[in-house]
């Protein structure tokens, strides 16, 4: 178990919707960082979540920036505090939706990632574009309804697979990635403490539902989460140096098909019985090609000492 | 020890931000602005300039990166041209609406399609409402004390706004004068360190940018706008700051050039102001009572020493070397509207000149000028002229 810090970085009060994953994400990011913590957010559901001016729920300082800039703004704040000979441990953290990490954002993450950028970006997942209600993104995994996907009669759910931001990041030579899930705070923080250690780029992935876009009840977020990780849709792992890790695993015996998590949420329920089959097949593809990475990462491409 | 150089209008800005002590550069290539950044890259490797150099992937990468270093702190300057200037606009509002002083450099340039590599003020003018001040260079020497003098006037606590200094391509860009690189000390007691008041500090957090309702955001605005109306004072105050402390006068908000007491008077912006003068020599000795007015700052806009000048003028001839679709050439339309209400405003014409970095010899000039005189006894033939199209080159050049 990580050592959970007591002290609230992020106050009550704020401006998401009931059972928001999001609202975990950032609560449990800040108390793994701490207060030497600058972040800087663009437009997502978080620029809205802090609150309205001059009403502001967050204890460190906060750089809201445009949709695609995020990489580019962590960039420039740590250039500007290289310059100034500021702290060097101050985290430097660019907080982005999916849209604005692997959409809209991915040449300015990509450009910070390739430079070498002393920063944590952190990509929180809810899987399409939020706050501007509903909309596909490339991290929207194959079936889902969204605004842009409406299923209608032509079945027009959401095609083809989730962007995967991880490998993406490992390509970039990134020293750590990391999955997070806001299911497991204890696994969450322990992974952002461990993201601190690391000198350069450090990236990671937050699981964060969102019962407003997944059409799932609030008081279940946690719940469906679990059942993420449980169904082995959403992996635990992390990339150090080129080394996959899944840190944590269901047990055989927890394990629970896709369709259990699948039913959970109103953005699949339209799903014919074989796409259903057609994701379970794919979620066990994905996992045994991570199961695979990790065993060649660790024991043949890097020899283990 | 200040010393002359012989250098392009790139490497003079290039110079001025190494002077100006830029703390952070976000930059990215693109012709005919690449040397700028590629002589800051020299300075930084051989240690001539200590500099965080931030070598993004886009322009707009480039500016939000100087936003946010401007953010924290640090003195921020960037060099762009044309559809780079266009990528960044976006994030010039951006610069702006925060309120802050990054400084850049625009080599202006024409847009495409056609490509076109080469002068045209388009670019720059296009962002005439982004909340940036604009300094329209002449030569070489004013493009490195414009940036000096731009970071002294943003970074005024009553002014931070952001600033872009322009200097057309390859006429300046790639033209070697001679430039005068003053002595570092000097330049430090004249532009001290920026050290804002409110910048991103982990011991006073704050929100930078937050969301508003429309109950705050016509405020901010209008306090955007009281900004850049006080910088028309600023300006003036830091020009003659720099002519004092330099011994050079870079021209303030407009340079007069012999308009005293003219029946026709000639509006430039930029590199063809040079030209432009000789021949207005050479009319001068020919007897017409003719002088030029240079617009250096095209925003703010010098509108009441505009309405002066002109006052007593029969004819104004204003060139463009721009177009606003639909309309007329930029400086022309802010001039028009600044002699709105004047029961006696002279006639005015618009010359539509040198797009894309169509040539503008002094024969050109001259027969402009001709033109805007004969005006006085023909009356006004028409209000927007497009000057040596390739339809009536022989009007011109003959």
């Amino acid at each position: 178990m990580a050592d959970i810090p007591e002290e609230e970085l992020m106050n009550s009060g704020h401006n998401a919707c009931p059972g928001c994953g999001a609202a975990h994400a950032m609560r449990y990011m800040l108390k793994a960082l701490g207060k030497k913590t600058t972040i800087n957010i663009p437009a997502c559901c978080w620029a809205v979540i802090p609150g309205v001016y001059p009403s502001r729920n967050l204890e460190t300082p906060l750089l809201y920036t445009a949709f695609e800039t995020t990489g580019a703004s962590s960039s420039g704040i740590r250039a500007a505090l290289d310059a100034k000979d500021i702290d060097e441990d101050i985290n430097v953290v660019g907080f982005a939706g999916d849209g604005g990490t692997a959409d809209i954002g991915i040449q300015a993450l990509s450009g910070a990632v390739e430079r070498g950028t002393d920063t944590i970006q952190v990509m929180y997942d809810n899987e399409a574009y939020m706050n501007t209600g509903i909309q596909r993104s490339g991290v929207t995994p194959e079936g889902a309804w969204t605004t842009t996907t409406p299923v209608g009669s032509e079945g027009d759910w959401k095609k083809g697979p989730k962007k995967d931001m991880m490998d993406i990041m490992e390509s970039h030579d990134i020293p750590y990635a990391a999955t997070v899930n806001i299911a497991y705070p204890d696994s969450f923080i322990e992974k952002f403490k461990k993201a601190m250690e690391f000198d350069g780029p450090r990236f990671i992935h937050i699981y964060a539902p969102c019962p407003t876009g997944w059409r799932s009840k609030p008081d279940e977020t946690v719940k469906i989460a679990e059942l993420a990780f449980k169904s082995k849709v959403f992996p635990l792992y992390e990339i150090e140096n080129g080394v996959y890790n899944v840190y944590k695993e269901p047990k055989e015996e927890n394990v629970v098909p896709v369709k259990e998590y699948l039913m959970k949420q109103g953005r699949f329920r339209h799903l014919p019985k074989e796409v259903v089959e057609k994701i379970q097949e794919d979620v066990d593809r994905y996992w045994e090609r991570l199961k695979k990475k990790e065993k060649f990462t660790k024991e043949e491409l890097y020899e283990e000492e | 020890m200040s010393e002359y150089k012989i250098v392009t209008g790139n490497f003079s800005s290039a110079y001025g931000a190494r002077l100006a002590r830029a703390e952070v550069v976000s930059a990215y290539p693109i012709t005919p602005q690449t040397e700028v950044v590629e002589k800051i890259s020299e300075f930084v490797a051989d240690g001539e300039m200590d500099t965080e150099f931030i070598k993004v992937e886009s322009e707009h990468s480039a500016m939000a990166g100087c936003i946010a270093a401007s953010a924290t702190g640090a003195r921020a300057y960037t060099a762009t041209s044309a559809h780079g200037l266009a990528l960044m606009h976006e994030m010039l509002m951006w610069a702006a609406r925060a309120r802050l002083p990054v400084v850049m450099t625009n080599v202006n340039r024409a847009m495409g399609p056609p490509w076109s590599v080469w002068a045209d003020h388009l670019d720059t003018v296009a962002e005439k409402g982004s909340g940036f001040l604009q300094f329209f260079c002449e030569n070489n020497q004013e493009v490195l004390d414009s940036i000096l003098m731009a970071y002294k006037i943003c970074e005024d606590e009553d002014i931070m706004l952001p600033g872009m200094i322009v200097e057309d391509a390859f006429i300046l860009s790639h033209t070697r004068e001679p430039v005068e690189i003053y002595d570092q000390e000097k330049v430090d007691e004249f532009l001290p360190e920026y050290d804002p008041d409110i910048k991103i500090d982990i011991d006073d957090p704050v929100g930078y940018g937050s969301l508003v309702m429309p109950d705050w955001y016509m405020d901010f605005a209008k306090k955007l706008e009281e900004a850049m109306d006080g910088a028309k004072d600023k300006i003036k105050e830091v020009n003659k700051e720099f002519k004092e402390t330099f011994g050079r006068d870079p021209g303030g908000l407009i340079e007069e050039y012999k308009t005293d007491g003219v029946d026709v008077l000639m509006v430039t912006m930029g590199s063809i102001s040079g030209t432009s003068k000789d021949v207005i020599d050479e009319l001068r000795e020919e007897g017409h009572n003719i002088g030029l007015a240079r617009l250096r700052t095209f925003r703010p806009f010098p509108k009441e020493r505009v309405r002066d000048l002109v006052k007593d003028v029969n004819v104004v001839g204003i060139l463009d070397r721009s177009y606003s679709f639909g309309a007329a050439g930029d400086a022309a339309r802010e001039i028009k509207e600044a002699l709105y209400g004047d029961s006696n405003s002279p006639l005015v014409k618009n010359y539509i000149v040198g797009l894309g970095g169509r040539d503008l010899t002094p024969k050109i000039l001259e027969k402009i000028m001709q033109d805007t005189l004969e005006i006085q006894d023909k009356g006004l033939d028409q209000e927007v002229e497009w000057v040596d199209l390739r339809s009536d080159s022989k009007k011109w050049r003959r």
